[in-house]
């Protein structure tokens, strides 16, 4: 039997496999765009959701990783584009333009930067810890702003799309289905995460961290290890945002990043991963519908964000898929 | 007979407070050991420096051979030395075989195995089954952990820490909040485990303390002031001046 939920992801799976063609055959070629930032922001939303909906670590600034894994396909490119060396790395590599480099690479820095500011931040809890992760954000986003070599404030034009051998990411449908086949591994790997042992201690951490420390648990590792591939989960988010956009800023680690990543999974539902997917959707949306008539179009959101907290305690998702959404 | 642990001259103040005040005591393997005392005579303050929840400021916790005064609480509980709360502690949102299944999964090496589903996991699910049928709960698995009346929440509690196979229980008021039919059966869950787990026990209802205990220590400003067979402590002057007299 196919029950509600079951339903609920095989027509998500359905649109979502079927939106490119819709885009193309209405010959709206902006709507492919539009629909893989959705599929890139659901990726940096769900992995915030491991942390936050499954872990209880409220960290405002997870657009961080998202922004060190855009610089660092727009580094990589930029280097490769001049013909200089990268800094801080041994011998002369001038960088690359391959796929295979630049996406390990923005998974690679984002975890180590995770591994690191984890370390650090999780000695706190509550509303020190929301404030700390903040500071850190805060710090590398006016860091960028101060590195003339990678446009500063201007940001950084990517110079074309990452080149990965067969497939050709400047056409925006193939792009599209590189994202959408990344989101769908993210979530996977994410599902079997939080229905795993690890993930059953995660999940403790949230509900009763002192408990779990009187059963023997070190809870700051497991801890530490989600904020990691939290991390590494949103570095790969800002690798293919460097892509989509053919440009980096330092405006994507802005702290309003991750306030709206935050959004994204309480509007999608926390404690879902598919969740995130509906939020990321549901704001970029409502974004792009409303501020066709107004700039001010948060003036929306809000209310919208205040219902849905309060009537939907699993958001849209929960909404839609009912009672079981939390085991989807 | 030896003694599983052994608190020496331990000190912990709050400001002008002195909670714990030169206090020793010596609970021997296998016995279930009584710790009563007025209220503020610092019975919990005592069981949170042994757990690991506070640092003592001065003195020496020794515990099966090792010196644990310094060890983090985690490491404690992985030693063997477990606790559970006045204030009944869980995972709400899990079932109650969960529950269980979490405690036993701390004794089951390091929890970083990041693939398999830990719900089917055998290994977890059938040693869970066979503590909550030792403490009557094996009906109650699939309900949530929160949906259990008080007493069971307690028992619960209880359930868990068994399940880590400890040498030794820290009981922080096992009884608090119970009925008498709720605290009975209790008593039906503790009474076999004497002579298997050595327990110290902070209690309130006098009745259980007498029934269940070994041996008896008298709490008074943080200081020990005695202790003896549960006969000996009810017959001491010292004791019914200070604490017994005073009801």
């Amino acid at each position: 039997m196919i029950t509600r939920i079951r339903s609920v992801q095989i027509v998500t799976l359905l649109i979502l496999f079927s939106l490119p063609f819709i885009a193309t055959a209405m010959n709206q070629p902006f709507w492919v765009d539009l629909s893989t930032r959705i599929l890139i922001y659901a990726i940096a939303a769900m992995s915030l959701d491991i942390i936050l909906g499954y872990g209880g670590m409220v960290s405002l600034g997870h657009a961080m990783f998202l922004g060190i894994g855009a610089y660092s396909v727009g580094i990589l490119t930029h280097h490769s584009f001049e013909g200089s060396a990268v800094p801080f790395l041994p011998g002369e590599w001038t960088g690359s333009m391959s796929g295979l480099v630049h996406l390990p690479a923005s998974i690679l820095a984002s975890s180590l930067l995770g591994l690191i500011i984890g370390l650090l931040s999780l000695r706190t809890v509550g509303v020190y810890f929301i404030m700390i992760t903040l500071a850190f954000a805060q710090m590398m986003f006016y860091f960028m702003i101060s590195l003339p070599t990678y446009g500063g404030e201007d940001g950084l034009n990517v110079w074309g799309r990452s080149e990965i051998p067969g497939l050709d990411l400047s056409d925006s449908v193939t792009f599209y289905f590189v994202c959408l086949m990344l989101l769908l591994a993210f979530w996977f790997i994410a599902r079997r995460l939080v229905d795993s042992r690890f993930g059953g201690v995660l999940r403790g951490c949230k509900q009763n961290e002192q408990r779990l420390k009187a059963l023997g648990y070190n809870t700051m590792r497991y801890k530490l290890i989600a904020f990691t591939i939290a991390g590494a989960g949103a570095g790969l988010a800002g690798g293919l945002l460097a892509n989509l956009n053919e440009f980096v800023g330092p405006g994507i680690m802005h702290w309003t990043k991750s306030g709206e990543l935050i959004v994204m999974v309480l509007l999608g539902g926390m404690g879902t991963l598919i969740g995130p997917i509906f939020g990321s959707a549901a704001l970029l949306l409502l974004e792009e519908i409303l501020s066709a008539y107004t700039e001010h179009w948060m003036i929306v959101l809000g209310p919208i964000l205040l219902l849905v907290v309060l009537f939907a305690r699993r958001g849209i998702y929960g909404f839609l898929a009912g009672e079981g959404a939390k085991d989807g | 007979m030896a003694n599983l642990l052994s608190v020496n001259n331990l000190h912990k103040s709050f400001g002008a407070l002195q909670a714990t005040d030169d206090l020793k005591l010596n609970v021997e393997t296998g016995t279930i050991h009584g710790l009563i005392g007025p209220n503020g005579a610092g019975k919990t303050t005592a069981i949170n420096q042994l757990s690991g929840e506070l640092f003592a400021d001065s003195g020496t916790i020794l515990f099966d051979g090792e010196n644990i005064t310094r060890w983090p609480i985690y490491k404690r509980a992985q030693f063997g030395l477990q606790r559970s709360y006045q204030i009944t502690s869980l995972f709400p949102e899990f079932s109650v075989l969960d529950n269980v299944a979490i405690a036993i999964q701390a004794t089951d090496g390091h929890s970083f195995r990041f693939w398999g589903k830990a719900r089917k996991d055998k290994s977890l699910i059938d040693p869970a089954m066979a503590v909550l049928e030792q403490v009557g709960m094996d009906h109650l698995a699939h309900t949530p952990a929160t949906d259990l009346a008080h007493g069971q929440q307690r028992q619960l509690e209880l359930a868990m820490t068994l399940a880590t196979k400890p040498k030794m229980l820290l009981l922080d008021e096992p009884m608090a909040g119970m009925g008498k039919s709720e605290s009975h059966s209790m008593m039906e869950v503790l009474r076999p485990l004497k002579g298997k787990i050595t327990i110290l026990m902070v209690e309130h209802d006098m009745d259980v303390v007498f029934a269940l205990a070994d041996h008896v220590s008298v709490l008074v400003r943080g200081h020990c002031l005695v202790t003896g067979t549960p006969d000996e402590v009810r017959a001491h002057p010292d004791v019914r001046a200070a604490y017994l007299g005073e009801e």
